[in-house]
């Protein structure tokens, strides 16, 4: 595929930078990278859920985009092809980490086709903004991010954190759309179940127990 | 207009897609008919929706104290 005759994603400034990191300026890496500190490192976490590893991955994530960066050929926004870089470098490691356990980190063999059924259907009162003013919500919406399953974490994390369109997050992922909203939608129903039960009152009225609502 | 009726698990496939005004706008209006008559699923999407806004409001992985500075020098050491 030509690159004339492939839309490019790269925005002039970035495409500037590319041209003068490739005939030698490394400051001009740093000015490309630094506005994508944050998503390197948020990817990072999505994945690894750990500071340390998750800033070890970083940095061999951007060392890597600088030693390829000459391949980079504008058919993804620069961030997307940085993102899926860290992206890769991450799961290696954890797979790296977790070879001893039976958990796979590679795609499973289905993508959890079955429907997900919430579990409870808790009515939610509280407006959000709200709420977040709350430590226990918060501390209670990292529990349950870091509860759910990597593959899961990171589709959330891209989108609804770092908000990544479908697309980009596919680019960055390296899965089909279809994938993406198929995860999306695991990872929010999972994450409702996990707060939701917290707003139904218990939360408010400092009640233990809510009352569950289940039809079967 | 009439709307062709849809089960609680179909609603439940596409309220990720709904949240994000990803659905036509036949499925659209059987969403929203569903909605009005089935407290389970508006609780749902109601609580869905307000999970989609809390995590892009509420979370946040801080980068840790330095992260920019030790970046720079790696770069700077290629």
């Amino acid at each position: 595929m030509g690159a004339g005759t492939t839309k490019s994603y790269v925005n002039p400034n970035e495409a500037e930078l590319i041209r003068r990191v490739n005939s030698g300026d490394k400051d001009a890496f740093y000015a490309l990278v630094q506005p994508y500190e944050r998503a390197v490192y948020t990817a990072a976490m999505s994945i690894l859920n750990n500071q340390a590893d998750a800033e070890e991955v970083s940095q061999e994530a951007v060392l890597k985009a600088f030693s390829n960066l000459s391949k980079f050929r504008g058919e993804s926004k620069f961030s997307t092809w940085l993102v899926s870089i860290t992206i890769n470098e991450a799961r290696l490691k954890l797979r790296k980490d977790r070879r001893h356990l039976y958990e796979s980190v590679d795609e499973p063999k289905s993508d959890g086709d079955g429907d997900y059924i919430p579990k409870d259907f808790a009515d939610w009162h509280e407006v959000p903004s709200e709420a977040l003013a709350r430590t226990e919500l918060r501390d209670a919406l990292k529990r349950a991010l870091a509860a759910l399953p990597p593959k899961y974490r990171e589709v959330l994390v891209l989108r609804d954190i770092q908000h990544f369109s479908i697309e980009e997050t596919a680019q960055a992922l390296g899965i089909s759309a279809g994938n993406v909203k198929t995860r999306l939608l695991r990872a929010r129903l999972q994450m409702r179940d996990a707060l939701a039960p917290g707003f139904d009152g218990s939360w408010v009225s400092g009640k233990q127990e809510y009352e569950k609502v289940r039809p079967w | 207009m009439s709307v062709i009726d849809i089960s609680c698990i179909e609603v439940w496939r596409e309220i990720s897609n709904y949240v994000d005004n990803d659905v036509d706008a036949e499925l659209r209006a059987r969403l929203e008919a569903h909605f009005k008559v089935c407290a389970h699923c508006k609780a749902v999407v109601d609580g869905t929706r307000n999970v989609v806004r809390l995590i892009g409001d509420g979370v946040e992985y801080s980068v840790p104290e330095g992260f920019g500075k030790r970046l720079y020098s790696k770069i700077k050491n290629i």
